[in-house]
């Protein structure tokens, strides 16, 4: 059937690109199609990971894909990209990870350097994290049916004992917010790569794990981390909208305190985009008692990984469930959950 | 960001909006209306009302170049992304709606949609895809005009025949000279679009200042750019005077770019007639490719239906375009009409003046409804 006869036959029937965005058009999806059918208890907290209750120790489990193009950026693969993501994702689970499986779905032709070198860079994830991969699966789909490589990570971890004050629920009026490091380095390093925006810039992907500072916050002052979460697709907005929402608080943040490099800056502003909505890869957010505050940062700058952590705002009463900015203008605004998708692709 | 953080310094704004108020009647009111769609996100972005007394109103224009673009162009480019081309287009593009459909409807049906930042870059396509059509949507003032310009130059001197452009160019004075003379409408003054002004020099304002004594600052994108053109209007009011004034010198000049100018005028000339969203058919004010380029001419290569649709009639964005109302007195308003479903153009672009008051200035709506809920 040609494509004009097709298209006008269908009534909007088929995904398109907003639903992998992890915004509203995400939402809509999850709440429509996912739920409906595949809800309970464990699923519908929507969590980075889901926590089990086993007879002894609770564990946490999550899983994540990886699409990200081009395969190979400044600062990282998506080989560790994959690791990192879940070790982090079970890290914001308050979970020392235990094993992970790995899943990978290649395309015919893919060159074998390629594919070596995202393995070589899964395998120094694992190593420095010191997790073992014990359970795997690779397909491969013919030339033209996927792009590349796509990569498919779950963890399993053990939660720890200090954690049971973690979770948006735990959110608190009066909780400090936290961010590990600089945002957006990751989305922008990759749209740099991409090579068709014609801006240079020195700038790296952030993908690290975070499981060191986390475990070491966890042991200390666990019990003042009150929720976790990683800025991935959607950046660090769209993190606040969703802790605001479910934990029905208003969040404030000020624009000053929120550390974004200035080549990042520069690449959202000439692009028009806002460096809250683009995501990074190694960076936490964290709702923590104001009262260990101060504790908590002098761990996390203790950390190569977190040492440039800032505490951007506050869980306020008012506005509940929405996110304002306090601009360094003098103004303040609505921070949305993202709508469209300005940046496709991007892990 | 050096050079960048200096235009956006709070105590400077504070300045300025104490030297606003000293010269602002109380007993008047001012409808000033910023024509470019970046100076509406700029106002919301950083909240410049909050800096201006309450008799000053600002109004947002026609500036916006996704906002304006007529639903059966949407179409109409639809129609060319079906037929078996790469079709190039601004991000900005892919999610307005026409008819039934935005091109990235189109996309996800198997459409070759792509997004460039740069006409050249459509050209570049061109180039490394010899068997295959490449048509690029140019949309646009004055200010992108010149950028297809040179890639239609650029595409003639290489003999590069699979490219073609979609001309939707259109010019910034019409569509004011149309606000002004249509009825109820009561713009004292306008903040003049600064990159638009980069090219054509600040000298094409001087109609409107003759013809309708309406004063006009051509201004820069930074906020303390737009407050200070305010302050400079509000100035002018205040000395009784009625001129075009230059706020972003640091980038316009009285003359304009010649260079921009001459390619504009070698490869485009001025269409009869062209059809605004909201505004409605308005005489010379948009551009098509003349004879010399028609061979580039995407509306010479392929069927194009040539569509008229009507507009939602729902839809109040052509209220909203011409300052009679704001974004949030239109009847579908954050309600059947968001971002994420937009029904008018003006809810799709960041720089439609209904997606920067839906994005940043529903806090005062808000803010409005706690005070109301407290009391």
């Amino acid at each position: 059937m040609p494509l004009a006869k097709q298209i006008s036959d269908t009534k909007k029937k088929f995904i398109t690109m907003p639903v992998g965005s992890g915004g509203k058009a995400t939402k809509t999806f999850i709440n429509t199609l996912l739920l409906p059918r595949f809800a309970n208890a464990r699923l519908n907290v929507l969590g980075d990971g889901a926590l089990l209750d086993t007879s002894g120790d609770r564990l946490a489990f999550t899983t994540d894909s990886f699409v990200v193009s081009p395969l190979i950026f400044p600062g990282g693969s998506i080989g560790d990209l994959a690791v990192n993501g879940t070790l982090n994702d079970l890290a914001a689970c308050g979970a020392k990870p235990l094993a992970l499986s790995l899943s990978l779905i290649l395309e015919e032709g893919l060159s074998l350097v390629v594919l070596e070198e995202v393995l070589d860079s899964i395998q120094a994830a694992l190593n420095k994290a010191g997790v073992e991969i014990v359970t795997g699966d690779t397909k491969v789909v013919e030339k033209g049916k996927a792009d590349g490589c796509y990569i498919n990570t779950s963890g399993i971890g053990i939660v720890h004992q200090n954690s049971r004050n973690l979770g948006p629920k735990n959110i608190s009026v009066g909780d400090d917010i936290i961010v590990t490091g600089p945002i957006g380095d990751h989305g922008t390093a990759i749209m740099l790569e991409r090579g068709n925006l014609g801006i240079e810039a020195d700038v790296k992907s952030d993908t690290v794990a975070l499981a060191e500072p986390l475990g070491a916050l966890m042991d200390q002052y666990g019990l003042s981390l009150h929720a976790m979460r990683d800025p991935t697709r959607g950046g660090l907005a769209t993190v606040l909208n969703e802790m605001a929402e479910s934990s029905n608080v208003g969040i404030e943040i000020d624009e000053s305190q929120v550390p974004v490099r200035d080549e990042v800056r520069a690449v959202a502003d000439l692009l028009g985009i806002d460096p809250l909505y683009i995501a990074s890869e190694g960076r936490m957010v964290i709702f923590v008692n104001p009262e260990e505050t101060e504790n908590i940062v002098k761990i996390l700058k203790s950390y190569p990984e977190s040492e440039n952590m800032a505490v951007i705002g506050k869980a306020v009463a008012e506005h509940p469930g929405f996110v304002l900015q306090n601009t360094s203008f003098g103004g303040q605004r609505i921070i949305d959950l993202l709508t469209g998708d300005p940046l496709p692709r991007i892990c | 960001m050096k050079y960048v953080d200096e235009y956006r310094e709070q105590t400077k704004a504070a300045a300025l909006s104490e030297k606003i108020r000293e010269i602002t009647p109380l007993d008047s009111h001012y409808k000033i209306m910023e024509i470019c769609g970046g100076h509406t996100h700029t106002i919301y972005k950083y909240g410049i009302e909050s800096y201006l007394p309450d008799n000053i109103h600002l109004v947002h224009g026609p500036g916006c170049p996704v906002c304006v673009i007529p639903l059966g162009r949407v179409d109409d480019a639809i129609a060319i992304s079906l037929q078996d081309v790469i079709f190039t287009c601004f991000g900005d593009m892919i999610r307005v709606p026409g008819n039934k459909r935005s091109l990235g409807d189109a996309k996800a049906q198997g459409a070759d949609v792509r997004i460039v930042y740069s006409p050249l870059d459509a050209l570049h396509i061109a180039e490394q895809n010899p068997s295959r059509q490449v048509v690029f949507l140019a949309i646009g003032f004055e200010t992108t005009a010149p950028a297809t310009a040179i890639a239609l130059k650029r595409a003639k001197a290489m003999r590069i025949s699979n490219f073609s452009v979609f001309c939707n160019h259109v010019t910034i004075i019409p569509p004011l000279v149309a606000i002004l003379d249509s009825e109820n409408v009561e713009i004292d003054a306008f903040i003049g679009p600064g990159h638009v002004a980069a090219v054509t020099g600040s000298r094409i304002f001087a109609q409107i200042t003759e013809t309708y004594a309406t004063p006009v600052v051509v201004s820069g994108f930074e906020p303390l750019d737009v407050l200070q053109s305010v302050y400079m209007l509000v100035k002018q009011f205040h000395e009784g005077v009625r001129k075009v004034e230059n706020q972003y010198s640091r980038v316009v000049s009285y003359g304009g770019n010649p260079v921009a100018l001459r390619v504009m005028e070698e490869t485009m000339e001025v269409r009869p007639y062209f059809e605004w969203r909201g505004l409605g058919t308005i005489s010379n004010s948009g551009l098509k490719i003349n004879s010399e380029y028609a061979d580039f001419d995407a509306e010479n290569r392929f069927s194009i239906p040539g569509t008229e649709v009507k507009e939602p009639r729902a839809c109040q964005c052509g209220q909203v375009l011409q300052g009679k109302i704001k974004p949030y007195e239109c009847k579908v308003f954050g309600k059947a009409c968001t971002p994420e479903k937009p029904i008018g153009t003006c809810m799709v672009s960041a720089e439609g003046a209904c997606a920067a008051y839906y994005n940043y200035g529903r806090f005062m709506e808000i803010n409005a409804k706690l005070v109301k809920s407290t009391k």
